[in-house]
């Protein structure tokens, strides 16, 4: 096959139209939709609008609920341990604090409840991969916060229900935005940079959904810029952290409050029991888990074990029914199929177009809608197909350089630049193609202010928690998210740790009514979870595989 | 690509057939390992899937990102999951950035022998050299605009044959920079008064006692800032 720049000579044909209309098109403009026009194109479109591709839970806190059938799956699946065979009367862990997830949400939190007056000794992360290989470190665009003399927490407020399509939990948005100014003063004290105007302001852009610009980067490394530097200051404060070690369940005490985790060492195969006065869930979201087969951006560990866990437990979940697609994943090349394309990139000025180089759609709509559409507009014959058959829409990216000058693009979104760079495109010249990807969690565990989940002694943070975005996200709130209710989470569960005494009567007992219960409900004995990991490894050897070392 | 051309890639020296057109990281899991180590974000922003790797006929020892580059017919590749690099604890309430804080805590920095192995060894292409000597010098901000895409891989470090750990100097150089040097925004200053003065309250107040319906209207009514490059349209 010969490439031109990294296209073919079919993409390059298309790519001619995209800039034959451009000059037209930057004078251009797109009517947003009305709430009618919104509420057709995701009838109509939206993956999560297609009745068959969710069912009722069967069984546990939630029951009667819709969710994706790769959640319900997850949710109504056998223990990977046997409950009889976890030896409880040893603890390897006694901490006052468990923290489970080593994201934003978690590091946050084990800060805060430091800073709350738990001693770093008696704080415990343990995490799947390495301490900040996660979403958090991934996020590019920004993060959200009303700081500029045009914009209040109010209008952000009404953004955000807005955008969660009015479901949101009240009193969540209300912390989320009021608390915004202040994390932003936080990260500054410890030394986090965002973008700056030569007069010293932020540099803030709008974002899909948002009525202001509120949205401040560092440059497109937002997520790595916030999350190298709470890690740092974590490891500064010398609080442990096990890697490579998930919890695979949570544990409870006589009372019935969650007390730890039964964890596992993934490298020696060997589990240890934590006991703790309170515990931190801030496991993140389950891109990995491909619902309806799409590719995601999320990273390796994205697996919902968190939910899993919880709900075992006994506590709530909400608005699982609704997932986030992102519309920018990339579509081509084959090697980077569903990575995200910043939302930045169209907060910048590119549009996306289809195949004959129109603009269809207000680049701007809430995430929800503006997938939607471009999946609308492939379903009219509109985009262009790749040679692997994955099919897209133009982002036209090179528009960026025209509207803010040569430059712009490697000195905003460098990251992009870089990717595109390794894969023989350039962006400042060509437009990149995409195609929505399976993103963001958008509910989750139940949470109230204080991150208290419905359960004693068990705090979430972040994107395993539900109800502070509704049915949809609003991009630059979850890093927002993670940062007041990873703090929030850190600080109740301090409090409610000072108060108790060491939990006693640590029990599985949970796990074993809800095996019951999977047992009436008939659920086949071979599903099990949390998943940990996917398991990306080639058919053929998969086929040939022999279980006996 | 879609006639599944397969080429063979050497998996710490043992032999596989893959089809061409994955990324290094792909190409292993199509050949049957599954990690545990070495995937991280898989989209190059965590550093988890630094790779050194030889090309058959070679002798030039190479790095990469497994999760960013496409294997190529006959690579010889290993992973290196954890580097056990030196990185010093420090109060960053305490620092003084009067003074050279990063030779103070890394004097290591000063051994430099300028040979470049750092910058060649960089995935990210970063000019890690250039920013060990702003290090030296004690320019905090250099150091910050230089290492920013810095994802801390490490494969910097394990190449360098003064055991510097640029990736933490440029850590601790970013931080003083981003603290003491960059102020904080007035409006940012001044939005924190307001909120603690409960300015917004009332309001918040009044948007969160509305019905839907009445949330609804507001929110369709609200006025949304204008794009300035006559992107929003107000037909
Ligand atoms: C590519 C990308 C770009 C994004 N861009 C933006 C953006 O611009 N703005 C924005 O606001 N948001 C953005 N987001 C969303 C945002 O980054 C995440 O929602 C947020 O960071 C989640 O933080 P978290 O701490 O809850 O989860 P994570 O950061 O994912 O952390 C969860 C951690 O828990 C670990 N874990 C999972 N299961 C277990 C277990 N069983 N035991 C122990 N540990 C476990 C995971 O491996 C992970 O380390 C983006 C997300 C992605 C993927
Ligand atoms: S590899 Fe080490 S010695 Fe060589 S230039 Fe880089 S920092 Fe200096
Ligand atoms: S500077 Fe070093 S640690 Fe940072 S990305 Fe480059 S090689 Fe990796
Ligand atoms: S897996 Fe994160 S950089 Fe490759």
């Amino acid at each position: 096959m010969k490439l031109i720049g990294g296209y073919t000579e079919e993409m390059r044909e298309s790519i001619e139209m995209v800039e034959k209309t451009r000059d037209e098109r930057m004078k251009k403009s797109f009517p947003p939709m009305s709430l009618e026009e919104r509420e057709e194109v995701l009838n109509k479109y939206h993956p999560d609008y297609k009745p068959d591709k969710k069912r009722a839970v069967k069984v546990g806190p939630n029951k009667g609920d819709l969710a994706p059938h790769e959640v319900v799956d997850l949710l109504e699946a056998y223990p990977l341990i046997d409950p009889k065979e976890i030896d409880l009367k040893t603890i390897d862990y006694d901490v006052d604090l468990l923290i489970i997830g080593g994201g934003g949400a978690g590091t946050v939190a084990a800060l805060w409840a430091n800073e709350n007056g738990v001693p770093a000794e008696n704080i415990l992360m343990a995490t799947k991969l390495r301490h900040g290989d996660a979403n958090s470190m991934m996020a590019q665009g920004g993060i959200q916060a009303a700081d500029r003399p045009e914009d209040s927490p109010a209008i952000h407020y009404l953004d955000v229900m807005g955008g969660g399509h009015f479901a949101n939990k009240p009193e969540l948005v209300e912390a989320l935005v009021k608390d915004a100014p202040f994390i932003l003063k936080w990260h500054e004290e410890l030394g986090v940079q965002y973008d700056r105007n030569p007069d010293g302001s932020y540099v803030e852009r709008p974002g899909g959904g948002t009525s202001r610009f509120r949205l401040h980067s560092a440059k497109d490394y937002t997520g790595m810029e916030i999350m190298r530097v709470i890690r740092d200051e974590f490891r500064n404060r010398e609080i442990p952290v096990l890697e490579f070690t998930p919890a695979v369940e949570l544990l409870k005490d006589s009372e019935g409050n969650v007390a730890g985790a039964v964890l596992f060492n993934m490298e020696t195969e060997q589990y240890y029991v934590v006991r703790a006065k309170a515990t931190v869930l801030a496991t993140g979201g389950f891109g990995r888990l491909h619902i309806q087969g799409f590719p995601t951006t999320n990273h390796y560990g994205a697996t919902a074990d968190g939910l899993v866990m919880a709900y075992r437990a006994g506590a709530k979940l909400r608005d699982l029914d609704t997932v986030q697609y992102h519309p920018t994943g990339a579509a081509y090349p084959e090697q980077i199929v569903g990575l995200l394309i910043t939302e930045k990139v169209r907060g910048m000025g590119a549009q996306p177009v289809n195949k004959n180089g129109e603009l269809f759609v207000f680049p701007m709509e809430p995430r929800d809608v503006e997938a939607a559409s471009f999946i609308r507009e492939c379903a009219r014959g509109n985009c262009v197909e790749t040679p692997t058959g994955m099919k897209g829409i133009w982002l036209d990216s090179p528009m960026i350089e025209e509207i803010e000058g040569e430059g712009a693009i490697k000195r905003n979104l460098d990251a992009m630049y870089r990717m595109y760079k390794r894969f023989g495109i350039d962006m400042t010249k060509d437009p990149i193609l995409v195609f929505p990807t399976l993103h963001y969690q958008n509910g989750g565990v139940e949470i109230d202010a204080e991150s208290r989940t419905s359960v004693n002694g068990l705090f979430a943070g972040g994107e395993v928690e539900g109800g502070v975005h509704g049915k949809n996200r609003l991009m630059g709130n979850s890093l927002l998210d993670y940062n007041v209710f990873g703090r929030r989470a850190g600080i109740s569960a301090a409090k409610f740790a000072s108060k108790r005494s060491k939990p006693t009567g640590l029990n599985l007992k949970h796990v074993d009514s809800y095996i019951k219960e999977l047992e009436k409900a008939k659920v086949p004995k071979e599903r099990r979870s949390p998943m940990l990991l996917p398991d990306y490894r080639g058919e053929k050897v998969l086929a040939r595989m022999l279980d006996i070392f | 690509m879609s006639e599944e051309k397969m080429i063979t890639v050497y998996i710490m020296g043992k032999a596989y057939q893959v089809p061409f057109g994955l990324t290094i990281m792909k190409a292993m899991e199509y050949a049957g390992y599954r990690f545990i180590r070495g995937s991280g974000c898989r989209a190059g922003f965590c550093g988890a899937c630094a790779t050194v790797y030889r090309k058959k006929g070679e002798y030039k020892f190479r790095t990469a990102l497994a999760c960013q580059t496409t294997a190529e017919d006959g690579m010889y590749l290993a992973q290196l999951p954890f580097v056990p690099a030196n990185r010093k604890e420090y109060n960053i309430n305490e620092l003084d950035p009067e003074k050279n804080v990063l030779s103070e805590y890394y004097p290591e920095i000063n051994r430099c022998v300028s040979c470049n192995t750092c910058t060649k060894a960089c995935p990210q292409e970063l000019d890690v050299m250039y920013y060990i000597q702003a290090a030296i010098r004690g320019d905090y901000r250099q150091v910050s605009e230089l290492s920013f895409d810095c994802i801390q891989c490490g494969l910097c470090t394990a190449r360098c044959p003064a055991e510097i750990t640029h990736y933490h100097v440029a850590q601790l150089a970013r931080r003083i920079y981003g603290k003491y040097q960059l102020k904080v925004p007035e409006h940012l200053e001044k939005r924190l008064k307001e909120i603690e003065e409960g300015k917004f309250d009332e309001e918040i107040e009044r948007l969160k006692n509305m019905s839907i319906d009445e949330l609804k209207s507001a929110y369709v009514q609200r006025d949304i800032e204008k794009i300035p490059r006559g992107e929003v349209s107000d037909e």
